[in-house]
């Protein structure tokens, strides 16, 4: 589904350039769930935000191959509308927007590059009403601003909730488990539990274990320093949790040796 | 004061040469009681002139550029063309008193009236001045005195017509009154003066929306001047929607006076015209008054709009709220100065003023200044000021779940001008607003 080659990605600081991914393998295929664990600063919410296309990162090397398309070159609406997507891991609050008419809009654009016709109001509202109870959502969150007045449970919970309603074909979840508290956690594993299907796969970010035992991960991937330096089945989540990420320093060093 | 230019001065010869015209075809009216009022506003601007961008209240709009243009005065045109003037949306809300004045001539052709009946008066001035001399003659520049300025005495001289509201003690006026003022541009330079004046009794009630359009290119300038009346304990919803045309400019002065336990709320919305200025101001002359002012301003190309208003607190245990918006597109220039008064009478006053603004490009310019007064110790006040651009996070967010960057930056835009459409209380209207709003956000770059 997904192909990163080489993937190399700075930004620029005062001091100057600063490379934050220094070459990036990753194939994921569909069906598949990946996780990507590695200590802060090593580049893992870089990762999101480069294929999701967020301003202020200079792709300087690689390809990204996206069923067929090279995924750099489209802009993030474009990339939405070919199945991608962004599990924030800080979600926007966007004061007088409501979810619904969000929601709404989002379908509709998605459908519209695909040449479909918008969504019919009862459709939507029907399906709105479907997803919402999948993931647990109160249904009156959905007439509320986006996000605003969220507890940080509520937004996570509202991001998987727009992954329902959107049905991509990629997610990314970017430390979707930061500020949750471990029911808040488990509720929010299990929506996206529901969501996992044959033809989709999900790329999740996370610093932590604790997740990974509510999201059962195919692959699980180390990174350190803007490299992938290990990867391994989802018993590899398990040692880091034991070893810490100290170890992970020996294994680069070693590599490297 | 400043030395007055030789433009001014020559603007002002003209003005009494006008004035001469005017008061010979009045014939017996010119020995009114209001005509009287008229012959003092023509000897304020023979002796003051018209202020320069020097004055302190005219810094960053200069009447040099409003005055410039070769203006005639539009009653001295007798001729008048309806054809290509149409006004059938305003009409289609079906319930709503229509006024509409061309050039600021009423035209009955193209009114509707439909709120009459005991105590009620919806209708022009010169209707208002046969059937309620005695109103008008006590009412008629009571507020818009000479001293409010040369623009405001400049209507006074020439007012001849507009539109009158008038609810009697204790009466309500369930339908909307839209006046609507259309600049005819398509074959002169005109000037045009109209003169509103809006009272209601103790407890009444009413509704008042005062639209503007333009047709045709020629530049044209609107100098009005409305007052407006507040008794005891009445309620006046009153809006200003400015859509005029691009060559079109204006110049607007409101004042009001509460009488106790009153409530008045004025929505300002701009988004047609080349210069707008719009004086609001209101006086609060009893107890426990409450007053809403709310702005919002769209502009993009060259527009220049420029919103002062006065909360004058001149009694205690009143409130005032005021918030303004503007979105600044391209060379745009947004100007708001907001000025409350606390006299030393006006104990537990309730004031409070805010201005925020999103600057789309890099020239776009927006100056605001508020201007608190305060010679009373116990009361509140506050006011704030912001200017700042789009959110990358909150446009990064809405793209990344499909929506093109155009439709985004139009979502965040409206979601920033709806609580200001919002204060406009009647649906039909709102509803159109609304359409405009998002027909003029979609093609703001």
């Amino acid at each position: 589904m997904i192909t990163i080659k080489d993937l190399k990605a700075s930004i620029e600081t005062e001091e100057g350039h600063k490379e934050i991914l220094r070459g990036i393998n990753l194939q994921i295929n569909a069906g598949e769930v990946h996780a990507i664990m590695g200590p802060n600063g090593s580049g893992k919410s870089t990762l999101a935000s480069v294929l999701t296309g967020r301003e202020g990162y200079n792709v300087t090397g690689g390809s990204v191959e996206f069923e067929g398309k090279d995924l750099l070159e489209l802009e993030p609406e474009e990339r939405a509308q070919e199945g991608i997507f962004l599990a924030f891991q800080y979600p926007v609050e966007i004061p007088g927007v409501s979810n619904t008419n969000f929601l709404k809009t989002a379908i509709n654009e998605i459908r519209k590059s695909k040449g479909m016709e918008p969504m019919s109001s009862v459709e939507f509202l029907k399906t709105m009403k479907e997803k919402a109870k999948l993931i647990g959502l109160d249904p009156s969150m959905t007439s509320r601003y986006v996000n605003v007045g969220f507890s940080g449970g509520e937004k996570k919970r509202n991001e998987i909730f727009q992954l329902a309603m959107l049905n991509p074909k990629f997610s990314i979840l970017d430390e979707t488990d930061s500020g949750l508290d471990i029911d808040a956690l488990r509720d929010v594993a299990e929506g996206v539990n529901k969501l996992r299907t044959k033809d989709n796969a999900f790329l999740v970010i996370t610093h932590y274990q604790r997740l990974l035992n509510y999201i059962v991960p195919d692959f699980v991937h180390v990174m350190f320093e803007g490299r992938i330096v290990k990867s391994g089945g989802k018993e590899l989540a398990l040692h880091l949790e034991e070893e810490g990420y100290d170890w992970i320093t020996e294994v680069k060093e070693s590599t490297v040796a | 004061m400043d030395k007055i230019s030789q433009e001014n001065t020559d603007l002002k010869m003209k003005l009494i040469e006008d004035f001469n015209n005017f008061e010979a075809s009045l014939n017996g009216q010119s020995n009114e009681e209001i005509h009287n009022v008229r012959r003092d506003a023509i000897a304020y601007i023979n002796e003051n002139g018209f202020p320069t961008k020097k004055f302190e209240e005219w810094k960053y709009t200069n009447p040099a550029n409003i005055l410039k243009n070769d203006y005639v005065q539009a009653f001295t045109v007798p001729e008048k063309d309806l054809s290509g003037i149409d006004v059938s949306e305003v009409l289609a809300e079906s319930n709503a008193n229509v006024l509409v004045f061309v050039n600021g001539r009423y035209e009955i052709s193209l009114s509707r009236i439909v709120s009459k009946g005991e105590g009620i008066f919806v209708g022009n001035f010169a209707e208002a001045y046969k059937s309620h001399k005695q109103l008008i003659d006590e009412h008629f520049s009571g507020l818009a005195k000479n001293e409010k300025g040369a623009f405001t005495a400049m209507n006074t001289a020439f007012a001849n017509d507009g539109a009158v509201v008038f609810a009697a003690d204790n009466v309500q006026i369930p339908e909307i009154i839209r006046i609507i003022n259309i600049a005819d541009a398509r074959t002169g330079t005109y000037l045009s003066q109209p003169r509103n004046i809006f009272i209601t009794g103790v407890n009444a009630k009413a509704m008042i929306s005062e639209e503007f359009f333009t047709v045709g290119e020629n530049p044209s300038l609107t100098n009005m001047v409305t007052e407006v009346y507040c008794g005891e304990g009445s309620m006046l919803e009153h809006y200003k929607i400015q859509n005029d045309g691009a060559n079109a400019l204006h110049v607007g002065s409101t004042q009001i006076r509460q009488a106790a336990d009153s409530h008045y709320s004025n929505t300002t919305i701009s988004w047609g015209g080349k210069i707008i200025r719009n004086n609001l101001q209101a006086e609060f002359a009893g107890n426990n008054t409450e007053c809403h002012f709310f702005g919002l301003y769209l502009l993009s190309g060259k527009q220049h709009v420029d919103n002062h208003t006065l909360a004058d607190h001149a009694m205690p245990n009143c409130y005032s709220n005021e918030l303004y918006k503007g979105i600044i597109a391209d060379k745009a220039t947004g100007v708001f100065n907001g000025r409350i008064m606390v006299r030393p009478d006006a104990q537990k006053t309730n004031a409070y003023q805010s201005n925020k603004c999103i600057l789309l490009s890099e020239d776009a310019m927006n100056y605001s200044k508020p201007q608190l007064e305060i010679f009373a110790d116990d009361v509140k006040c506050s006011h704030g000021a912001t200017t700042g651009q789009l959110s990358d996070e909150e446009m990064f967010y809405l793209r990344s779940r499909g929506i093109p960057e155009n439709d985004a930056r139009a979502i965040l835009l409206q979601a920033f001008a709806e609580d200001v459409i919002d204060t406009v209380k009647d649906e039909y209207l709102r509803e159109k607003l609304d359409k405009k709003l998002i027909e003029i956000l979609k093609r703001t770059r």
